[in-house]
């Protein structure tokens, strides 16, 4: 009997650019038949350490033994060879074939779709998957898609398996029966490996917790000895304060009503059905729901992005007390109108800056147009981008980086520093501190804050239900295009606002 | 030990920005590996002393006055051309239809010195046709431009068709003014007249094209970098969802930019025929549109590098039909130096923007660790 680790990682390096350190010197095992939590804060080199171990990344230095043998994980296809297959973020099926056919998708033998579906079916009995072998991706929900990558690995044979961050996809409902399935593969034999930033997930789920930071090996724990403060202090290096502040509102007056908006994508597919909700000045508006149940359409509709086919949009200004209506109005219009409204989007490099273009430049998009005679100044920009660089902290060689450059966060607070200084009126951001580490998303939320005491309406669309009941006044809750209800922040409950936002999601599943 | 572990022979890394003196030493240096080659592919190919060879390419643009100033009205020309491409290219837009757009510049002129040249005193004609070829040149680009913006046409199949759509209509009209009746050619229009003619500045028949697009360089960069419009092509050339998100109104900057692509071939047709030519013949635009494209990308679209670059390829070309005369070799032999010589340049911007390692290095680095 081999009596070795699955897997030991000894002193791995992993370098990208001269800058960033990935990995550092890591030495890391995985025991045979546990659940193993590797966690650490964003960009602390979890997801990077475990590319390596699936064969997207090679390492600069180090050494991988799997079950006792020195290997050499070249490629993907080597990794599966091994056993070792990796559930990544970000799916990677093809949309217009069915479960069966992604499983058994660049396998190489001849192509017995029946045979595959009959093994397909087994693996699901086996650990309680719930997979139609015959439905297309394109019909699935994320969390299906998920499972579908889960027994893609299975079927090929792996007995380690590696999946990172799987639960930002899902509902706390869909986050429960993830696990049970995991801790049947592990009682089952098999090793797994969880990449996390949630404390309470890996408390819920594994065996042991390894902690990364910083690219460095901080330790092993067992999880039932352990507690949430000890493994924070490992993670952060130091005792970072969990709550978050959250002032009184101070009279929040009426800024926004929006009422029945409705709004199809360009399949003409229903995105937001008769949505009517307030936006008040000086407080934090929350908007909770599975991804794609509709913020994005009700964001880029507030702001004039997407043409809204029903409803309205009534802007009280505070100033002249006058009221205005915003459907139909284009974001320069509104602008033009004298209307501040500031947006976050979601895809930063994608839509809010231009990666290619410096700092200076990317403060400039908001302002371009106040140069004379056709020119551009450049002067302003320069200035308010020296202000956000140190005001906010952003950790940049210069003003003149391309904003591609720098890290996720620095990004994040270069967008929403220039966001900010329009001296907005409404501010909406979407998933604004979604792969920022901890301190970074602190200065977001303080920023929020500092908005709100201003009497600035804020609307803060979040993935972290945690976090959303921590901060903000009050919470939308969004399932599948409608309003499922809105909750005061301070006395909601969690599961409740788990339960509202799967309600409408749920029935769709079960078409 | 049994399993030898292997690891993969090379890998390929991203650099981080390098200092411009370093890029510009790979770039350099990549020429010089260039000559190289193209010394040994010459002594094992044909037998004949490299260094002649060379010296015979340097020959052809500088051993006379005349072919210095030829030269650099070939630049003139082929930059005038590139500058027009540069603001669409900037932002994504692929003009493949730079020919056409000079050969309507080219059109209209002509039709104005033919047409016109009884009607109007020399001092009207000039500016009459200039604006005219402006006019025609900025009605091919819009064309296409148009298209894009309200239907998402492909801009690179249709600024190509309207290239095919130029040519026709060039060798409809040779025919139409044909002189004399059945040579099948314009000839030089206004002979005797000189109507229609740019003047000679101090002399030098080239001077006026060298001077205004020089002046054009400079325009043109001011306008890409420091200029509103500048700045929206390249917000819409990087992102089309950014732009729309600041309320730039996308459709409108596709029209404008393609509007002044066009025109500016226009004013390269114009400057052909007025400046240079004094006739109009299908192959006026000499395959600069496509050029072009090869001198903005060299360049990475910035004005004043594109001097270089398009110095860089009419130097060569030049150079490779000397060769082909003087040493009784065939034309294709200096086109395979040429190839050999972009080769190189185009290759060291890998080098540039990636750092290769090797096998035994990584297992040097295991070594240090054990």
């Amino acid at each position: 009997m081999n009596t070795s680790a699955a897997v030991e990682m000894r002193n791995i390096s992993k370098r990208f650019g001269s800058k960033v350190q990935a990995n550092d010197n890591v030495s890391l095992d995985i025991q045979r038949g546990e659940i193993l939590a590797l966690l650490g804060e964003n960009g602390s080199g979890k997801t990077t350490l475990m590319n390596m171990l699936a064969g997207i990344y090679f390492p600069d230095s180090g050494t991988i033994l799997v079950n006792g043998e020195p290997v050499v994980i070249s490629s993907p296809r080597k990794a599966m060879e091994l056993g070792i297959g990796m559930i990544h973020q970000h799916f990677k099926l093809v949309d217009v074939l069915s479960a069966a056919e992604n499983i058994v998708l660049g396998l190489e033998g001849k192509l017995d779709l029946k045979e595959a579906t009959r093994k397909i079916r087994e693996i699901c009995d086996a650990y309680g998957f719930d997979v139609d072998p015959n439905q297309k991706i394109y019909n699935m929900s994320v969390s299906q898609k998920q499972t579908v990558e889960i027994v893609k690995v299975l079927y090929r044979g792996a007995d380690i398996l590696i999946l990172d961050e799987p639960t930002a996809v899902l509902t706390p409902q869909e986050t429960d029966k993830l696990f049970a399935v995991l801790r049947n593969m592990r009682d089952d034999g098999k090793t797994i490996v969880i990449i996390t930033h949630k404390l309470n997930e890996v408390e819920a789920l594994s065996d042991k917790v390894a902690v990364l930071r910083a690219g460095r090996y901080i330790g092993t724990l067992i999880t039932k000895e352990t507690n949430a403060a000890e493994m924070t202090n490992m993670m952060v290096g130091r005792a970072v304060s969990l709550d978050i502040d959250r002032p009184e509102p101070e009279k929040p007056e009426l800024r926004m009503e929006i009422r029945d908006a409705t709004v199809r994508d360009e399949e003409g597919l229903l995105k937001l059905d008769h949505v009517s909700f307030d936006i008040y000045g000086g407080e934090i508006l929350g908007i909770a729901g599975i991804s794609g149940a509709g913020q994005k359409e009700l964001l880029e509709s507030i702001y004039g992005l997407q043409r809204m086919e029903e409803g309205s949009i009534l802007f009280h200004d505070p100033d002249t007390g006058e009221t205005a209506e915003l459907k139909g109005k284009k974001p320069l219009q509104i602008q033009r109108m004298g209307i501040s409204l500031s947006f976050v989007p979601e895809d930063r490099l994608g839509m809010g800056l231009v990666g290619s273009m410096d700092i200076t430049d990317n403060i400039m998009l908001r302002s371009y147009r106040n140069g004379s005679y056709g020119f551009l100044n450049r002067k302003d920009p320069k200035k308010l981008a020296r202000w956000i660089v140190t005001e906010l902290g952003v950790s940049t060689p210069g003003i003149d980086t391309p904003v591609r450059r720098l890290s996720g966060g620095n990004v994040q607070k270069i967008l929403v520093g220039r966001e900010i200084v329009q001296t907005p009126r409404v501010l909406m951001m979407a998933y604004p501190v979604r792969g920022l580490d901890i301190n970074a998303s602190y200065t977001i939320y303080q920023l929020m804050n500092l908005q709100k005491e201003k009497g600035v309406a804020v609307v803060f669309v979040g993935e972290d239900l945690d976090v959303l009941m921590e901060l903000c006044d009050r919470i939308l809750v969004l399932c599948g295009g409608k309003v499922s209800g809105i909750v005061d922040g301070r006395k909601a409950d969690k599961q409740e606002i788990g339960m509202m936002m799967t309600r409408v999601g749920g029935e769709q599943d079960g078409q | 030990m049994a399993n030898k572990v292997k690891e993969p022979l090379i890998h390929i890394t991203r650099r981080d920005a390098i200092p411009w003196y370093k890029s510009w030493g790979y770039r350099a240096g990549a020429v010089l590996l260039s000559m190289a080659v193209c010394a040994l592919i010459t002594v094992l190919t044909t037998g004949e002393n490299p260094l002649s060879v060379f010296g015979t390419i340097f020959d052809a643009s500088f051993s006379t006055q005349r072919r210095t100033w030829v030269v650099f009205q070939n630049l003139a020309m082929l930059l005038c051309v590139s500058l027009a491409v540069v603001p669409a290219f900037r932002m994504r837009f692929w003009n493949l239809g730079g020919e056409g757009q000079i050969l309507a510049g080219a059109l209209a002129t002509t039709a104005c010195m033919i047409c016109l040249r009884d009607a109007l005193p020399n001092g009207v004609m000039i500016p009459v046709s200039l604006l005219c070829s402006i006019a025609a040149g900025a009605l091919w680009g819009f064309l296409p431009a148009f298209f894009k913006a309200k239907w998402g046409t492909n801009e690179t199949l249709f600024t190509l068709m309207m290239n095919y759509i130029a040519i026709q209509l060039v060798s409809f009209f040779i025919i139409v003014w044909e002189m004399p009746k059945g040579a099948g050619q314009i000839g030089i229009i206004n002979q005797s007249t000189e109507i229609g003619w740019l003047p000679a500045v101090a002399g030098q028949k080239y001077l006026l094209n060298i001077i205004i697009v020089s002046v054009l360089t400079v325009l043109m960069f001011i306008y890409m970098n420091y200029s509103k419009q500048g700045y929206e092509i390249a917000v819409v050339g990087e992102s089309v969802r950014t732009a729309r998100y600041v309320g730039i109104k996308v459709e409108r900057v596709i029209i404008r930019t393609m509007v002044l692509s066009g025109a500016l071939c226009g004013l390269a047709g114009f400057l052909l025929v007025s400046g240079t030519d004094h006739t109009l013949t299908t192959s006026l635009a000499g395959g600069r549109g496509f050029t072009a494209v090869m001198v903005a990308w060299l360049a990475k679209f910035n004005p004043i590098w594109m001097i270089l670059t398009s110095f860089l390829l009419v130097f060569l070309d030049k150079g490779a039909s000397d060769i082909s005369t003087n040493f009784g070799l065939n034309r294709s032999f200096s086109d395979i130096l040429t190839g050999v010589i972009l080769f190189f340049i185009i290759g060291s911007e890998f080098f540039i923007n990636y750092r290769i390692s090797f096998r035994h290095s990584a297992k040097k680095e295991e070594e240090k660790h054990v």
